[in-house]
């Protein structure tokens, strides 16, 4: 079974989030970055339980410069087979499917994996949009994964109220989500393995993005907090619908 | 300008967030000056249900009464969408974005060649003729501003995002059929398991109670649905108390769960750690309940009570049956 992972990397989650350039920049100054939580302890941790019980390779693939290289290597200590990483940085979720699309579409994977989203853009949109463009089935959000055979997805996806099992026969997509699996630290010999594992740059294709950011803005912070005395609990609930106009 | 708005039904009853979504198109065209709202909905509905949508700004619906969109295949109901969207001449596209939205929104962003604002929590400006489009971006720690400039637009809405507005308004209703077959559904549906009994489901619910390690074990948590279930909320949790099962895991909200933005998020017992606020920081209104007054969670709380739980939940829960008796 072939397998293909998208990993990218994403601002740590305890990263101070500032902006330059008139706040039209993302200002990755001294900012540590991480590989994407849902890419790396769901969709790349199930591949790889995957291909331990079919067969087959497990590549990941990154759309983004050289920076990305040490996230990439990680994926690789984790237990992937190689890595392929597009050299372009994508302006939205559209030029980072595309690339990935344009790339997988002579390869014959039978199954792209991809996180829930990433946790700098929000965008949820780019295994969506691989599907689309390769015309594939896509299950959106799996928090579980069975492959009883090579040929075969059963995965569980979470709707509003309830939880979805659903099938479809490979080749497909699917976005991975909290269940699928669980984190995995890279140990010894698999970082001594990865880097003699091959990670093959590839130049991109021209490609032009759909949608664009004028300019980002921090949310005002909350005034300070109006505390309210234990003994009159009660004029919380007060509060709630005189002040705040909540309930 | 000629907007659709593509309406989510479970078994035919439309979600809220559909008529969120609804009312939020309905308001875009107020602004732009488009011609009119058309709904589209897919699959089986009654007859009433699918006319009523005129009281929520559809001057028109289009419904695909036809039994094979009673399952959900993700391509198959892009293909048909994409199918109104050339019929009407629609400009811009309005879905909510919920689980099906997610699923079915980039697929369309590809099909029509249309940038896609996925999870806007604002109405569009104009910028010359472009829309300009609010999302939360890094985890609700920014908004981006995003522009929207394509010959035909999408935006997914974020749940709880805008409300509903229903007027006295009525439509006109006509079939469609999009040449969408049973060969276009490759996704089978094997079972579905109904998980938060009657309350709201979390991430469309308007009021949210949760509770975190504080509460001590999953014994006490009789304290919190008391409180839930006086003031009609849904419940949530931090992500030890999913881990260790004190609560089921639909519950876990934050970086790791799920992201929600209710009008009330009241955090028992909860840290405020910061990847527990990514799941929360967009509420309208947060209550953090918590016994130490240096918990993290004061600093992005609009009300606080520092106090033992297991003392004020129950006053609590009592204050708002009071003031329920006072406001039937
Ligand atoms: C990569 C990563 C991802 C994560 N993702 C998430 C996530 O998605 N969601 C999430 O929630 N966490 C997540 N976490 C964990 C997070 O960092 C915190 O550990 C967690 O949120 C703490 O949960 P808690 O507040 O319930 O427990 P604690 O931190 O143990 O806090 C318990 C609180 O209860 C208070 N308390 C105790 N007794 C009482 C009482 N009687 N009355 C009132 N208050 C009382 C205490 O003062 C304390 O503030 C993640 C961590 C990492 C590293
Ligand atoms: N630059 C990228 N390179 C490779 N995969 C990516 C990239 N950006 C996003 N992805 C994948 O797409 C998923 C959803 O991203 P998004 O649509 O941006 O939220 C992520 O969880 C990754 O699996």
């Amino acid at each position: 079974m072939k397998i293909l992972v998208c990993v990218c990397q994403t601002p740590d989650t305890a990263a101070k989030i500032d902006f330059v350039d008139n706040n039209t920049q993302f200002n990755a100054n001294g900012v540590t970055f991480i590989m994407n939580p849902t890419d790396e302890w769901y969709a790349l941790v199930r591949a790889i339980e995957l291909k331990k019980q079919h067969g087959g390779t497990v590549t990941t693939i990154t759309v983004g410069g050289a920076e990305n290289e040490q996230t990439i290597r990680k994926g690789l200590a984790i237990g992937a087979d190689d890595a392929v990483r597009i050299d372009t940085n994508a302006a939205d979720s559209y030029g980072v499917a595309a690339q990935i699309a344009e790339y997988a579409r002579s390869q014959n994977y039978d199954l792209i994996l991809t996180g829930k989203e990433t946790i700098d853009y929000n965008g949820s949109s780019v295994g969506g949009m691989i599907a689309e463009l390769l015309d594939l089935p896509y299950l959106s959000g799996a928090s579980h994964l069975d492959m009883p055979d090579a040929n075969t997805a059963i995965a569980k996806c979470e709707i509003e109220g309830g939880i979805e099992t659903l099938s479809a026969a490979t080749p497909l997509v699917i976005s991975s989500q909290k269940g699928m699996a669980e984190q995995v630290i890279p140990n010894m010999q698999g970082i001594m393995l990865s880097r003699r594992k091959p990670l093959t740059v590839v130049a991109p294709a021209a490609i032009n993005d759909l949608a664009s950011v004028k300019v980002f803005e921090k949310p005002a912070p909350r005034s300070s907090v109006k505390l309210i005395d234990p003994d009159n609990a009660a004029d919380l609930i007060r509060l709630l619908h005189e002040e705040a106009k909540v309930i | 300008m000629s907007v659709l708005v593509y309406i989510d039904h479970a078994g035919g009853n439309i979600k809220k967030v559909s008529l969120e979504a609804l009312s939020y198109a309905t308001k875009v065209a107020e602004l732009t000056g488009a011609a009119g709202v058309t709904a589209l909905v897919l699959g089986s509905a009654a007859d009433a249900t699918v006319a009523g949508l005129g009281a929520y700004g559809a001057t028109h619906v289009l419904w695909a009464n036809n039994p094979l969109f009673d399952n959900f295949d993700s391509g198959a109901f892009t293909k048909a969408i994409a199918e109104a969207a050339a019929q009407t001449g629609a400009n811009l596209v309005v879905l909510s974005h919920n689980s099906r939205g997610k699923a079915i929104a980039p697929r369309l962003s590809v099909r029509l060649k249309a940038p896609l604002i996925a999870g806007a929590v604002s109405l569009p400006t104009l910028d010359g003729s472009a829309l300009v489009v609010r999302k939360s971006v890094f985890s609700g720690k920014a908004f981006a501003d995003c522009v929207l400039a394509g010959a035909t637009n999408i935006i997914s809405l974020n749940p709880n995002a805008y409300s509903v507005a229903k007027g006295g308004g009525s439509c006109s209703v006509s079939a469609f059929s999009p040449s969408v077959s049973a060969a276009d559904f490759k996704i089978t549906t094997v079972s579905v398991e109904k998980q938060s009994g009657d309350a709201v489901p979390l991430p469309e619910a308007e009021l949210v109670v949760s509770a975190g390690r504080g509460m001590r074990g999953p014994e006490n948590w009789y304290l919190v649905e008391d409180l839930a279930t006086a003031l009609g909320a849904t419940t949530a949790c931090s992500r030890p108390v999913a881990d260790v099962h004190w609560r089921p895991h639909h519950e876990h909200v934050g970086q790791t769960g799920i992201t929600i933005r209710p009008n009330l998020y009241i955090a028992i017992g909860i840290s405020g750690a910061i990847q527990h606020l990514a799941g929360v920081n967009n509420s309208k209104v947060i209550v953090v309940i918590n016994k130490d007054s240096e918990a993290p969670f004061f600093k992005a709380a609009d009300y606080g009570i520092v106090g033992d739980a297991f003392e004020i939940l129950p006053k609590l829960t009592e204050a708002v049956k009071r003031f329920k008796a006072e406001h039937a």
